[in-house]
């Protein structure tokens, strides 16, 4: 089909093209909710058989740098709405800035999960050989806290007494903790491409009040993903984190 | 072995024939609509068929009352279908009180059975008539199910988990059972016969086979000091777990209030995963025994654990939840 | 007089390979889900050749339990679930509607490649060492045990799922913003009313089974345990998952095919049918009701009784809708004018083989009777006459009715009538014994039995040799018509829908100029340009449900 301008071949108006990309992304988001609905079910279900093993792997992850990525990924959001915003009035240069913004923002994000993921690695917790949860608390790295560390100590061994499969579960957990936050670094990784081809047709200055379809579609996508961190970070770092 | 009609297995279990009697009212119902169907299909098709090129048919757009009515007569026959069903299915899955057990173990690919006096047998299970017997069936590895036609039954084998199953065999003979959840290669060889014996010949077989098999009640009980489940679990209620006289069948009372009637389930699990329900005014003290413990080690050790119930119980010291009420 | 049409607009195998029009993209379709069925055939032929004697000679065991599960994995997966949807559905909807393409020609084409991507997986599967776990995946035989080249097949239908998902995306938006002026939603055809509801079901279901297969892919690689007991997993959890998908997968395979018998009954009767606004409810609510019945697969696995009862409960309710079509669809034909041209026969057929696959979902639903029926050979009478006897017949039947839109050519008639006859005769010799062995006693998946059930395994697969015949002479006559059959014109039966009012084959932009719709749909009466006679008014003021 050949394009006239920004319209696309198989449609007829300006209006309905809109309409169209708009409702193929929410459609699409919910089949992403299927998707990621699948994990978290399954996290449920397993997180209320194993409560102590999953209790104990939440408390390993670090609530400071989490916290702090929930932040920057909601600012995130907020400077996608605002470039959509600034397409919609006209403001060029505007559009381009908050794009930025928000890829820098996505980045940061990525970044911080890769210090964790890297942290996971240091202390065993990889699922599959060489997993031990209880290797952090007997082998220290320099900068623990050793108050922080006898405590986890003393919780991991309450809790291998509790259960002595703690291995197994606690991989359990962590085989969860890495596929749903790895899928999650996907799609955000999958967005900071999105992003990357809007910036380069803002700088082109493609998108004017009356034809800002891309951004408005990538904002919807780029607003879905932070919407799952907001549910990944309480399932996989806050509950049971005081038990 | 086979009925007379060769479209349907022989009845020798108590579910055979209301099984069957269903199988008949949903084919009358079925064979109703499908010639009413077909009938209507092939008259009309004769009757309206095309006599000049151009001709066209009659137009009717539609007609609520004829769609409602097609709806809700399918709905109150689907309804009669579903109930009379659900009545055979509430029965199967309640087996009654007076059940004789036998375990049963399905593994890749054979199946191994343990009568109550602790006689094995490989591929084949003995039954006396008219008695309700209730397998208790556990798999060592796959997904196996036990399915006897000719007693129109059938229950799924799930490792992890204990499923039960019951009938109540009606016809001396042998029987064949096959397993039937897809397991593995041998799959289609996995299976054997049930042998339905009158009262005393399963008597005779029972004591006269063997009998160098360890009466499982005898093994539960040497597992039950080799293990040293007896330093805590003293039987006068003295030790630091609860006693476990009379405790099979009776309620439990939890740490956290609630109340739990110790079955076969209970006993495992509490081998497996003692934690998960704490007996009141004890401590989660009890190691776990996953992976010391074969399948049928822990069957020998809840048939010694049943063979408690009559002994008596402390006073203090068990885990038995006090009767509410009149004292 | 050759005209310009979408096959000859351009040359070259990159104008194929790279097209983004639907109609060639349905083309593509049409070549790999053939291929598929070829090997899903040639597997099952296997299958019942093996099964001619008890102790079965043809292959080992191993090789048997492979037979079977690449022939459901084959079938399913890369034949049936796209099928009509991806064929007919693709090439059709944007010229039902009045639209030059699909909402996102470009996703369509990516459709499909990930088809071909996820198939190369399964076919490497297939190829180094085959599958042996059965179609369904249970753990931990899949997940542990099994020897076979289970993690390729699993990344392979993992891959295909996003086909699906792309699919029904596609048609969902298309068929909300791209109709033509005039075509609302209640003058749709009922096909388009069946892909809509299939397309529920696929963007709804398959990201879950993704999920599934997924997860338990990474409990082999990694030795997780998710699924596995041994490692504090549940089997039954996996149940659940799969089968929350897969049961509503039997309804992405035989709504697209109860649309098109929704197509053809009216066109071969002329006249509209029964009860439009039914069937298209009747569709929706087949898609609705089909998410919440599938733990019916698992009545003998030790779920509690109250989900039992729950899931047999609403397993009668769906099967309520389907009862509504095929009521309307046989009362269609009431004073109907009708032609015993092969797509009607198809359509006659399908009612005939569906009802009777449907009934006998009555018995599996009834839990006093699926307690001895279950995992035996009643189950795979049943669904084989379903997917089978009502799907691939309305797939046949739909190749044959739009045939002549498709490729500008008719088919020999009295061939066609006969695969026709063919067809539905060998169906019901190869499946209707396997009823009496699911009765009898004889579980599936079983590469030896007892002897006393031989008798009625012979039979079927007698009946299979001639099924077998009524698939290949479609693909040799309809092969012949593309070159040597007739010329067919722009609306050779003639039918009321949109796509037959323009050229055959359409022209790559559909339609010269955009239609405006001002009629209803099935309407022979106020339609002067399908040259019939005026028909007989109707007897009294048609009181409809539009």
């Amino acid at each position: 089909m050949h394009r006239t301008g920004d319209l696309y071949g198989q449609f007829e108006t300006l209006e309905q093209q809109k309409e169209t990309a708009s409702l193929g992304m929410w459609v699409f988001l919910v089949t992403e909710v299927l998707f990621f609905g699948g994990m978290f079910l399954t996290y449920t279900i397993n997180r209320s058989a194993f409560s102590t093993a999953f209790g104990i792997g939440s408390n390993t992850l670090d609530i400071t740098l989490g916290a702090g990525n929930t932040v920057v990924l909601i600012m995130s959001s907020l400077t996608m709405a605002m470039a959509v915003w600034s397409a919609q009035v006209g403001k060029k240069k505007l559009v381009s800035i908050f794009l930025i913004a928000t890829l820098g923002l996505g980045t940061v994000f990525l970044g911080v999960k890769g210090v964790e993921y890297k942290q996971k690695f240091d202390h065993h917790l990889i699922p599959g050989h060489g997993f031990d949860m209880k290797y952090h608390p007997t082998h220290p790295m320099p900068g623990d806290d050793p108050k922080e560390l006898a405590l986890e100590k003393k919780e991991v061994e309450e809790a291998l007494a509790h259960d002595p499969d703690i291995n197994f579960h606690g991989q359990l957990y962590f085989s969860l903790y890495f596929g749903m936050t790895g899928l999650h670094a996907l799609h955000m990784i999958i967005g900071a491409g999105l992003l990357i081809w809007l910036i380069k047709g803002s700088f082109a200055g493609r998108f004017t009040p009356q034809y800002n379809t891309p951004v408005e579609v990538v904002g919807l996508y780029w607003h879905f993903v932070d919407i799952v961190w907001i549910y990944l970070f309480p399932l996989l770092y806050l509950i049971d984190r005081h038990r | 072995m086979q009925s007379q009609l060769p479209i349907y297995p022989e009845q020798a279990s108590n579910f055979a024939p209301q099984v069957d009697a269903l199988m008949v009212f949903i084919t009358a119902i079925c064979v109703f609509f499908a010639l009413a169907i077909t009938a209507a299909i092939v008259i009309f098709f004769f009757k309206f068929h095309r006599k000049k090129p151009d001709d066209v048919g009659v137009a009717f757009e539609g007609d609520s009352r004829l769609e409602a009515a097609w709806m809700i007569v399918p709905l109150i026959l689907a309804m009669a279908m579903f109930g009379w069903g659900a009545v055979v299915y509430v029965d199967y899955r309640h087996a009654p009180q007076d059940t004789l057990d036998v375990y049963v173990i399905g593994k890749q690919w054979m199946w191994k059975a343990q009568q109550p006096n602790g006689l094995k047998e490989i591929n084949e299970l003995h039954v006396p008539v008219n008695r309700n017997i209730r397998l208790i069936l556990a798999s060592e590895d796959v997904i196996h199910d036990f399915f006897v036609p000719a007693f129109r039954v059938k229950m799924d084998v799930v490792p992890g988990h204990y499923n039960t199953m019951w009938f109540r065999p009606t016809k001396p003979g042998r029987y064949h059972f096959f397993c039937s959840q897809y397991c593995g290669t041998n799959h289609a060889i996995m299976g054997g016969w049930v042998t339905v014996m009158e009262p005393s010949d399963y008597a005779a077989w029972l004591s006269g086979s063997s009998g160098v098999s360890a009466n499982p009640v005898l093994a539960g009980e040497k597992l039950f000091a080799e293990k040293t489940c007896i330093t805590c679990h003293v039987g006068d209620g003295t030790g630091r777990a609860p006693s476990l006289n009379g405790v099979y069948g009776a309620p439990v009372l939890l740490a956290d209030g609630s109340t739990v009637t110790a079955d076969e389930s209970y006993i495992r699990e509490s081998i497996l995963l003692p934690n998960a329900k704490i007996v009141a005014g004890y401590q989660p003290l009890m190691p776990t025994f996953q992976g010391q413990l074969t399948e049928e080690q822990i069957l020998a050790l809840t048939a010694y654990i049943k063979s408690l119930q009559s002994q008596p119980v402390p006073a203090k010291g068990s885990g038995i939840a006090p009767p509410t009420g009149k004292k | 007089m050759t005209h310009e049409d979408y096959l000859n607009a351009t040359y070259g195998i990159r104008s194929w390979l790279l097209t983004t029009d639907h109609k060639r993209i349905a083309l593509l379709w049409l070549g790999s889900v053939t291929f598929f069925f070829f090997i899903g055939g040639i597997l099952a032929t296997m299958i019942r050749i093996h099964l001619l004697t008890p102790t079965g000679a043809l292959v080992s065991p191993e090789t048997y339990n492979k037979l079977f599960t690449m022939h459901g994995v084959a079938m399913i997966f890369f034949f049936l679930i796209p099928s009509i949807p991806a064929v007919l559905g693709n090439f059709l909807i944007p010229l039902m509607i009045g639209a030059k393409d699909l909402a996102f020609p470009k996703i369509n084409l990516l459709s499909w490649y990930i088809y071909i991507v996820g198939g190369i997986f399964v076919l490497y599967s297939f190829g180094t060492g085959g599958l042996d776990t059965g179609w369904t995946f249970y753990t931990p035989l899949s997940s542990v045990y099994s020897n076979s080249a289970v993690t390729p097949a699993v990344i392979g239908i993992f891959i295909n799922g996003f086909s699906s998902i792309l699919t029904g995306l596609n048609f969902i938006v298309t068929i909300h913003t791209m109709r033509a002026p005039g075509m609302t939603w209640f003058r749709l055809p009922l096909f388009a009313w069946a892909h809509y509801a299939t397309s529920l079901v696929m963007i709804l279901g398959t990201p879950v089974v993704a999920i599934t297969l997924l997860l338990a892919g990474l409990e082999r690689m990694f030795h997780l345990g998710f699924f596995n007991p041994a490692l504090g997993g549940d089997p039954i959890l996996f149940q659940h998952l799969f089968w929350f998908y897969s049961h509503p997968a039997v309804y992405i395979m035989i709504l697209p095919a109860m649309g098109v018998i929704s197509e053809i009954i009216p066109t071969f009767a002329r006249k509209p049918i029964f009860g439009y606004s039914f069937i298209a409810g009747s569709s929706i609510a087949i898609a609705v009701i089909g998410f919440v019945v599938w733990a019916h697969h698992m009545f003998v696995t030790g779920e509690s009784t109250y989900a039992a009862l729950t899931f047999s409960f609403l397993s009668y309710l769906v099967a309520i809708p389907s009862a509504v079509k095929v009521f309307n669809w046989t009362s269609t034909l009431y004073k109907g004018s009708i032609s015993w041209d092969a797509p009607m026969l198809y359509a006659l057929g399908f009612i005939g083989l569906f009802t009777i696959g449907g009934l006998t979902g009555l018995f599996l639903a009834c839990l006093g009777l699926d307690i001895h029926i279950h995992d035996t050979y009643f189950v795979v009478a049943h669904f084989h006459y379903i997917m089978v006897g009502g799907a691939v017949m309305g797939y046949v039947g739909g190749i044959h009715f739009w045939w002549p839109k498709i490729t500008g050519r008719l088919y020999p008639e009295a061939l066609s009538r006969a695969a026709a006859v063919t067809l539905f005769v060998g169906f019901n010799l190869t499946f209707f014994p396997q009823f009496i062995l699911g009765y009898l006693g004889m579980p599936r998946r079983y590469h030896t039995y007892p002897p006393e059930f031989q008798v009625l395994n012979v039979l079927s697969t007698a009946g299979a040799s001639i099924l077998a015949l009524g698939y290949l002479l479609p693909m040799a006559y309809l092969t012949w018509s593309m070159r040597y059959g007739k010329v067919a014109g722009p609306n050779p039966w003639p039918a009321t829908g949109l796509e037959w009012t323009t050229d055959s084959p359409p022209p790559t932009e559909n339609f010269h100029v955009t239609p405006e719709v001002t009629w209803e749909p099935y309407d022979f009466q106020d339609r002067p340009d399908l040259g019939l006679a005026a028909g007989s008014p109707s007897p009294a003021p048609a009181h409809g449900d539009d």
